[in-house]
């Protein structure tokens, strides 16, 4: 069919569009590569002072660990547990299961300034404000959802038969869960880890709530820098951010690929 | 097979536990508490009534959010339209970027709209290089900054629904429309985009309902100039402690964002927007 000039039109304007929701992301780089002072593009030269700066500071680099820690942690207990729910409720498969994935759902849909409001009033009386644990925790909670979102479409397209063969050949609950189930929904597994890791990476507003001086992870970190406007380690933190998060995406993406054939 | 319905259940228990404790719990003590906090009654809700401030955040926190959702939408409508119509490899490579750009954190975005829209910032010197304008436009510190920065975050959630939605159009329908002798334009008014109706309304919901609780770059780009309900909130709570107000607005934010769930689940099924129940 010939298309229609309005339609190379749109075609056109969705193009600049695309390269507009993630253009203005990268003026962190040349603001990373100043000499000046302060915050400012940079003129006549560049310089690598601010990445220096942010990989030899002990605040930044305690940050990047701290975030590290968190989000490793609670990546891995947000994939056990959603990945268990969801093959807990694609075996179950009845209204009542459907039900209680909505529930289970609820942290994605709550707005996160009230979720931060939750677990400050459980956090306060526990002890677990400023923790390690009260983050992870926290982190593990709003994250658990992304899993058992990938976990569950990888499994609509799992044959249910190969549950019941392997239970047929004798095999237990345990290893039919662990040599059948998990390697025919690894990719599901696998962007959910990858999912539950960027939002505790980039995750800010309950870590505003939750943490005070001994937990500083990165976002919180460059909250601050933002908040005060003048540091440009805080553009090369963005830069160092984002390029993480995109090797995640990179992971994911190559991953994905990869198997999709096969499926 | 050996009791599946139990093991089933067991294995949704940890997941399920985690969230009553640690979520639903404290979610319904702080609804407890703006109730009970100062003074058991409806004293919190009662500001509502009395209060300039609560009525101006909440109008200035609706009135941002229309306005944020009716861009992204239109926007997003454009960019769903152009990649349900583009040839295979065009396609990936605007998912790709489509995708990209929902990765990209919110801190860094709000700090790249921080050098881009200032007094000095990139948008206002170019423009004034090009002699487009005379004196810098005031971008940040008003709602013009608040929406670019919201609207700039929403449009990929906006794109997805009204993606889905025009997949599955049938596209003998539009032929049919031509050959009847139908225009472009009034195939695609009459005809494109009556059907793309469920996407627009679940792209709306999706993205209002994001907006509604939105901290980050309003507290930024607004600069305490554009004061909306999640800000507020982290206010009460965190500087004048005054949780009963905090909770109340909290309780409103809570029924509002369920309330529209439940419109959304009236026109998509949700398990389509969130993707993956079993059948």
């Amino acid at each position: 069919m010939r298309v229609s000039l309005p339609a190379k039109l749109n075609t056109g304007f969705a193009w600049v569009l695309l390269v507009l929701l993630i253009a203005p992301a990268l003026v962190a780089i040349p603001v990373s590569l100043t000499p000046k002072t302060f915050l400012s593009f940079p003129t006549d030269e560049l310089s690598l002072q601010y990445y220096r700066e942010l990989f030899s500071s002990p605040e930044w680099l305690s940050s990047f660990a701290q975030s590290t820690v968190i989000g490793a942690v609670s990546t891995l207990l947000a994939t056990t547990i959603g990945t268990l729910c969801a093959i807990g409720l694609w075996r179950v498969s009845s209204p009542a299961g459907e039900v209680v994935r909505s529930v289970l759902l609820l942290p994605l849909v709550v707005p996160p300034i009230i979720a931060a409001m939750a677990f400050s009033r459980l956090f306060v009386p526990l002890g677990l404000i400023d923790s390690y644990t009260g983050l992870i925790l926290a982190h593990t909670v709003l994250s658990a959802p992304l899993v058992l979102i990938t976990v569950s479409a990888s499994l609509a397209g799992f044959d249910a038969r190969l549950e019941q063969a392997s239970r047929n050949l004798g095999a237990s609950n345990w290893v039919t869960l662990r040599r059948v189930i998990v390697p025919g929904i690894r990719p599901g597994i696998l962007a959910g880890a990858v999912f539950a890791f960027i939002s505790s990476w980039d995750e800010i507003v309950v870590t505003l709530f939750l943490s005070k001086f001994s937990v500083y992870t990165l976002p919180r970190r460059m909250w601050n820098g933002i908040r005060e406007n003048t540091d440009p380690t805080v553009a090369a933190a963005a830069v160092v951010l984002m390029a993480i998060t995109l090797l995640a995406f990179a992971i994911w993406a190559l991953a994905a690929r990869r198997t999709r054939p096969a499926a | 097979m050996r009791l599946p319905l139990k093991s089933g259940w067991l294995l949704v228990l940890p997941f399920l536990l985690l969230v009553g404790g640690l979520f639903l719990g404290p979610i319904l003590n702080v609804l407890w508490i703006s109730v009970t906090d100062p003074a058991p009654g409806f004293g919190n809700y009662a500001q509502l009534g009395s209060s300039d401030t609560l009525r101006r955040i909440l109008w200035t926190t609706l009135r941002v959010c229309v306005i944020c959702t009716a861009f992204s939408v239109i926007l997003g409508y454009s960019i769903a339209y152009a990649m349900v119509h583009a040839a295979g490899p065009a396609q990936s490579r605007m998912v790709g970027l489509l995708l990209i750009s929902f990765w990209i954190s919110v801190l860094v975005r709000t700090f790249s709209w921080l050098m881009l829209l200032g007094r000095n910032g990139v948008v206002n010197s170019g423009l004034e290089a090009l002699g487009i304008i005379t004196a810098p436009i005031a971008f940040m510190r008003n709602e013009l900054g608040v929406l670019i920065g919201m609207v700039h975050y929403m449009v990929p959630y906006a794109v997805l629904p009204i993606f889905a939605a025009m997949q599955s159009i049938d596209g003998r329908v539009v032929q049919a429309s031509r050959s009847l002798g139908g225009s472009g334009a009034q195939t695609f008014w009459r005809i494109y985009l009556p059907l793309t109706k469920p996407g627009i309304v679940a792209a709306s919901l999706v993205v209002f309902i994001i907006n509604l609780g939105f901290y980050v770059i309003p507290a930024v780009l607004g600069g305490g100039k554009v004061l909306m309900v999640a800000e507020y909130i982290s206010v009460q709570v965190l500087i004048t402690l005054q949780w009963g107000t905090a909770a109340m607005l909290a309780a409103i934010l809570l029924f509002g964002v369920l309330a529209l769930m439940f419109l959304m689940s009236r026109f998509m099924k949700l398990s389509t927007v969130f993707g993956g129940a079993r059948t």
